[in-house]
């Protein structure tokens, strides 16, 4: 099935937890923070979260900015 | 003893000089920039990150540790207040429940000049939610007076334009901000070298934030520098009190008797 992430389309197996999505980007030691269908997943909750059909994800950081 | 406290949503600050980190060459620059300012608040914001285009890029806060640092996590290039709110609950689990932000709707892309009626909006709902919001805003006293009202923790009006490094446009608006407020008023915007910033301390703003006019200094870390001590000067100007100006009567420094005579 297909998810969105931060726009781009990703093609998962059902029932993927939304951890394992995010252990296939690099963010490891990164500080993140995760947004599905436009509420917040908590850290804690990631391994808990099941993907569904065209769930939209965001995945942003902190970068330069004033 | 500094009994000239700064003192934002309950924590006292030692510099009232407020630090953003775009524009640098790279993060080193960042760093020995920030470092040399002496700034202890530091803007961030908020971008999606690569999922994977770009495995190797390092990250800002390996170089601006949120240990270190307060940071404060802006909504730039938001223009609604539901943008920016979003925004800034993307920030506070991202820095750990974290509650200090910048809220910043933009109402202009060319200008940047804010969106008010959408700021005061999200400026409501983010205070009912237990943000402590920094707000950037225009110079209007009236505008300036409700995003108190509401609760903000810092009202922070442009000088002059975003990145345009022009300078106090209207010190006699902030003037009456700065009068009419008791949450500190705090210069976003506008600055493009030291003497602006002690312009803007001299009115009697509570501190400046500023990115651009170090970032794009041609070298940022002396910029830093200058701004630092600018901040203090201007500072330590107001509070000294400044002598009266006498348009048309000079007044000599020496004695005017013991001359000798001829």
């Amino acid at each position: 099935m297909n998810i969105i992430v931060n726009g781009q389309s990703l093609s998962v197996q059902p029932n993927t937890a939304l951890s394992t999505v995010i252990d296939t980007l690099n963010l490891k030691n990164q500080r993140f923070a995760v947004e599905v269908n436009g509420e917040i997943v908590t850290r804690s909750l990631h391994n808990q979260y099941v993907m569904q059909e065209n769930d939209k994800v965001e995945i942003v950081v902190a970068v330069g900015g004033g | 003893m500094n009994t000239d406290e700064f003192k934002i949503a309950g924590k006292t600050y030692q510099s009232r000089l407020l630090v953003g980190t775009g524009k640098y060459r790279d993060f080193q620059e960042t760093q020995q920039a920030i470092e040399e300012s002496g700034a202890e608040i530091i803007t961030v914001a908020i971008r999606r990150t690569n999922i994977g285009q770009n495995p190797n890029e390092s990250n800002l806060l390996d170089f601006i540790s949120p240990t270190k640092y307060t940071l404060l996590p802006n909504t730039a290039g938001c223009y609604n207040a539901e943008d920016a709110i979003r925004t800034l609950r993307l920030a506070r689990e991202l820095l750990d429940g974290h509650n200090l932000v910048k809220l910043e709707v933009l109402g202009d892309s060319k200008t940047l000049f804010p969106n008010m009626p959408e700021t005061l909006l999200a400026a409501k709902t983010l205070v009912k939610d237990g943000f402590d919001v920094m707000v950037y805003c225009s110079d209007d006293p009236i505008q300036a007076r409700q995003l108190e009202d509401i609760g903000c923790v810092a009202v922070m009006p442009l000088a002059s334009l975003i990145g345009s490094g022009m300078g106090i446009l209207n010190p006699w608006n902030l003037s009456i901000i700065i009068d009419q407020l008791q949450v500190p008023v705090i210069v976003d915007a506008g600055v493009g070298t030291a003497s602006d910033a002690a312009i803007a301390m001299e009115l009697g703003c509570a501190g400046v934030l500023m990115n651009t006019a170090i970032a794009q200094a041609k070298n940022p870390v002396l910029m830093a520098s200058a701004m630092k001590k600018a901040i203090q000067a201007g500072r330590e100007a107001y509070l000294a009190g400044r002598m009266p100006k006498k348009t048309y009567q000079a007044e000599p420094s020496s004695p005017t008797t013991g001359l000798i005579s001829s």
